[in-house]
């Protein structure tokens, strides 16, 4: 006897993966499970691969691929929005978008089959010009799904917010401030160079690196100097930037996607443009800056707006499905048009894994690197 | 009384004639059996040939030495090239044909070819040999003929049941017996039947026709012909009248719809939706008030006219009424009644993409039989099932056309792969690669192929290889010519004022640009035969295209490369549900692109076989390594 268990046993194909299967519930703790682990070793099982059981369940037919990379997204979630955004895309909303829009495709298509291959069934003559709105009315729908500001990417993979300011305005005490508060879930570790400290941090939902960029001044230091080079380029590439400066110190003026603190509050203030006033120091400040950038986290990701791209390689293929679009409503010869939407069409059906799957198959399990 | 020969066909129309003129090219000792010699290359229903999808597949019947096209071009008195407003890609050649002049043209062409012996009889059985390959033909007559391989070919002939109205006659064709002793040899051998219908409209006497009142269609002042080894077109040409459907004729046929054969309920077999009857029609779209009707003439020296777009199963009397009601043919006198013919067919699924039965290795089955409609449907699979059976007696692999290659590639793999369940009729949108596989370039694409396996003659492949260099040289050269841009802007056609020079592969992909500026600009071009000129203008009008079709092509012939076979053991693929490999133990596809394209395989299912191949292959690497 290893254990007193609770066992339970899901027949096919009514099971998670759609085979039978069971799951032992056992008491915790390391002899036990080690005991049975190693039982069941010898009676011939195995451990399964990560994502193995999700695997099987897209191989049975059990989920989709835009399902099962949903399943990737709801193990790795480290937020409330991350888990909200990841249950919604397992609840069929992106497939059922672009399954609707798969249908739509496959209706022009047919239109424009039709013209070509019966011209002397005298088809409406309306034909051509409705389906024309509707190739355009389609590809105007998935720009705009496109143009989403990548919040759901954003989402998914968490935002950057880096904090940029001359030395000695108090980036570091200002960032220490900011995680303190989260400590709980504050990872701190450094960063890529030397010169560059990251740190973890949740807010309005949504996972958010703070960068700090200390040290940004000339230097001779060649090491020194690539780190400072790498350090503004990550800036550079950040969802929002901090610029943090001397409140005692005339500083920049306002501009989209920066947000100026003024810090050292306490030693005066009313020098210039500020989007905040705090004091790093005192803590004065501190929770108006804190939800400052939460609403700019929640702005830039929009978790509860309409569905949302989640991952680069279906923008990639919406991006040449629009791109084909587009081709077609421009296209002067018939069959060219035709072209042209069935490869719009063959586009879309990867991203569901309904055609040419086998190609993103690799990809997609690759990232999928957590077992259920 | 025994016989041998190589190849033996059973059947007389499209796709017999085909198949038995085919084979007798590969060098096969080849006996064509008909029950009549002289409806040999009839045409039972349309007397045209060709059309947008079928044209091309009259194109590829001709770049394999076909009879067809050539066929076509000696008897069409009325061309027109389809869809001449679209591309090239999708421009279908058509020709109503003069009826006698074509079965002559035919049987000319059969009775002048070597190897090939035509006698009348009707096959009554089809024996086996102990190793389960085919082995004899029996005949009515008695006679037994041992053969390496058979081509069915019975058309509409099995257990063929001709309607009109209530009325249901045993028969193949109006007027003669169907092919009862065969079919039941067929279902000795269990091949899966299916029962179809089709059906064809009444014909009409031209003199008691308003044929001057009504509105006339001509076909192209310069003719086009079919085949790349015919000149020109010498039949003086001929004009049909359309005219249409009124109210009163729908009144007459809602009002005598239950005796209609189709609709009465006398057919089981079902029809197709890209062919329908009248009754259909007027059922389907109830809104419509008109269905037009091409008048089209049978022949230079028969009156008979054949009424396309009013096909009917009603009864005769319902069918005299309905065409007093049409414009032009109120006083028309009716020659023969339109039927509907009830027949059966054999599953296609049972066969590979070489047309051969699976189970039944040298029996090859071509044209109506597999579920198709057509003559250039019927055709093109006589000469894929000619090529084969002779490749069976000679112990060659077998010919395998892709969806890549052919229409007849994309008509073999449909038919295996998903079988009918109407009659399959060739659409230019069953292509996937239809800017590739054009009717402008099927000898490009075929006539090697055709010269490697036998079947071509050495005229045609003196011709083609001189043209194939033509076009190949012509290419080349205008990929590295160009011309200033000044020299448009001199011309008066408009261009960007960049100061670029244009290559005249550019030049040539602009429609606008007229062929005697080029040949003024290029004085070589006007060396260059016609066909070429117009070969290097479709290439370059679809340049930007075609590179991107070629990679998908590539993809595509990755996945056929991938072979699974009729061996293959789909109990030891992990992670397939039971559904998808019964599918697949069923199917046999021949390859993973095949397996893809089954219905019910999942693209789940093909990523699990993909991998337990590769880790086949992989295993099997390193066995033979170590």
């Amino acid at each position: 006897m290893l254990d007193r268990a609770l066992v339970l046993w899901f027949p096919a194909p009514g099971s998670y993966t759609g085979e039978d299967s069971a799951e032992l519930h056992l008491h915790g703790g390391r002899a036990v499970l080690d005991a049975v682990a190693g039982a069941l070793v010898n009676a011939g099982c195995r451990p399964a691969d990560p994502g193995e059981f999700s695997r099987r369940a897209f191989l049975y037919g059990r989920m989709d691929l835009i399902e099962a990379e949903a399943v990737a997204d709801l193990v790795a979630a480290e937020t409330a929005a991350q888990r909200r955004q990841a249950l919604r895309q397992l609840g069929g909303v992106l497939g059922t978008l672009y399954q609707g829009w798969t249908s739509r495709l496959t209706r022009l298509l047919a239109q424009q089959e039709a013209l070509i291959d019966f011209p002397d069934e005298d088809l409406p003559h309306s034909v051509e010009g409705v389906m024309l709105a509707e190739i355009s009315a389609l590809s105007n729908e998935i720009g705009l799904h496109l143009a989403d500001g990548r919040r759901g990417e954003r989402l998914r993979e968490g935002l950057v917010f880096a904090v940029v300011g001359t030395p000695n305005v108090g980036k570091s005490t200002l960032m220490n401030a900011l995680a303190g508060r989260d400590v709980a879930i504050v990872s701190p570790s450094p960063g890529t160079t030397r010169d560059v400290l990251e740190v973890r941090m949740a807010l309005g939902g949504v996972p958010i690196t703070l960068l700090d960029t200390a040290g940004l001044r000339d230097t001779d230091d060649p090491v020194e100097a690539e780190g400072i080079r790498r350090a503004r380029a990550r800036a550079e590439a950040a969802d929002l930037v901090i610029v943090v400066r001397d409140a005692t110190v005339a500083g920049p003026t306002r501009s989209d996607g920066i947000v100026v603190v003024a810090n050292k509050a306490d030693l005066g203030t009313g020098h210039g443009y500020a989007d905040v006033e705090v004091s790093a120091l005192t803590g004065f400040g501190l929770e108006r800056l804190r939800e400052m950038l939460a609403s700019e986290a929640r702005r830039l990701t929009n978790a509860e707006g309409p569905p949302a791209l989640t991952r680069p390689r279906h923008r990639a293929a919406l991006m040449e499905c629009r791109e084909r679009l587009e081709q077609a409503v421009r296209a002067e010869l018939a069959e060219l048009r035709g072209e042209d939407l069935r490869v719009a069409s063959r586009s879309l059906g990867r991203i569901t894994g309904r055609i040419g799957a086998e190609d993103v198959l690799d990809a997609v399990f690759s990232q999928f690197c957590i077992g259920k | 009384m025994t016989d041998s020969v190589d190849v033996v066909v059973i059947g007389g129309g499209h796709a017999g004639c085909e198949a038995a003129a085919t084979a007798a090219r590969m060098g096969a000792r080849t006996l064509l059996l008909t029950h009549r010699r002289d409806t040999i290359g009839e045409m039972s229903c349309n007397p045209a040939i060709g059309g947008i999808g079928k044209g091309h597949l009259v194109r590829e019947i001709d770049a394999l030495d076909g009879l067809m096209g050539r066929a076509a071009d000696r008897a069409g008195i009325h061309f027109k090239l389809l869809n001449r407003s679209k591309g090239p890609a999708v421009r279908g050649p058509r020709a109503q044909a003069d009826r006698a002049l074509y079965r002559r043209a035919i049987q000319d062409m059969l009775a002048a070819q070597d190897r090939l012996e035509i006698r009348e009889a009707s096959v009554e059985d089809i024996e086996i040999g102990s190793d389960g390959s085919l082995a004899a033909v029996m005949c009515g007559d008695g006679v037994r003929v041992r053969c390496g391989s058979v081509v069915l070919t019975t058309g509409t002939f099995l257990r063929g049941m001709v309607h009109i109205g209530a009325r249901g006659t045993p028969a193949g064709r109006m007027g003669e017996a169907p092919s009862v002793g065969l079919a039941l040899a067929l279902a000795r051998l269990e091949l899966p039947l299916g029962r179809l219908k089709t059906g064809t409209p009444p014909r009409l006497d031209r003199r008691s026709i308003d044929w001057e009142g009504l509105e006339a269609d001509w076909g192209d002042t310069v003719p086009e012909p079919f085949s790349t080894m015919t000149s020109r077109i010498d039949n003086p040409q001929v004009a049909c009248r359309i005219t249409a459907t009124t109210p009163a004729t729908h009144a007459v046929i809602r009002a005598n719809l239950h005796l209609s054969a189709v609709h009465g309920g006398q057919i089981a077999g079902r029809g197709t939706r890209y062919c329908p009857s009248i009754e259909d029609k007027v059922v389907r779209f109830a809104e419509r008030d008109r269905h037009q009707i091409f008048l089209e003439p049978e022949g230079l020296d028969d009156d008979t006219v054949y009424p396309n777009g009013i096909s009917t199963s009603l009864p005769e009397v319902v069918q005299v009424e309905m065409l007093a009601t049409i414009p032009g043919l109120e006083r028309a006198r009716m020659l023969r009644p339109g039927y509907a013919v009830e027949y059966d067919y054999v599953d296609p699924r049972a066969l590979s993409a070489s047309l051969e039965v699976r189970r039944l290795p040298g029996l090859f089955l071509a044209g109506q039989i597999n579920g198709t409609t057509g003559y250039e449907e019927a055709a093109a699979q006589g000469v894929l099932a000619g090529i084969n059976a002779a490749c069976r007696c000679g112990g060659r692999p077998a010919l395998r056309l892709d969806r890549a290659d052919a229409y007849i590639g994309v008509l073999a793999d449909d038919l295996v792969t998903h079988g009918v369940t109407e009659p399959y009729r060739m659409f230019t949108s069953r292509a996937e690669y239809r800017l590739t596989l054009r009717a402008d370039n099927a000898d490009l694409r075929l006539t090697d192929m055709g010269i490697a396996m036998g079947c071509v003659g050495p005229d045609r492949a003196m011709a083609f290889t001189r043209f194939r260099n033509e076009v190949g040289a012509a290419t080349r050269r205008a990929g590295m010519e160009s011309l200033p841009v000044a020299a448009l802007h001199d011309a008066g056609i408009a261009a960007r004022a960049d100061g670029q020079r244009r290559s005249l592969a550019d030049l040539l992909a602009q429609p606008a640009i007229q062929q005697d500026f080029l040949c003024a600009a290029f004085p070589w071009l006007r060396e260059v035969s016609s066909r070429a000129f117009e070969m290097l203008r479709v290439n370059a009008l679809y340049a930007n295209y075609l590179p991107r079709q070629a990679a998908e092509i590539r993809g595509f012939r990755r996945e056929e490369n991938v072979l699974l076979g009729a061996k293959f053991d789909y109990a030891t693929v992990g992670g397939l549900s039971t559904e998808v490999r019964s599918t697949l133990t069923k199917a046999e596809p021949a390859s993973l692109g095949a397996a893809a394209r089954l219905e019910g395989v999942t693209p789940a299912a093909l990523a699990a076989l993909n991998a337990h191949v590769r880790r086949a292959q992989a295993t099997s690497v390193s066995r033979e390594t170590a």
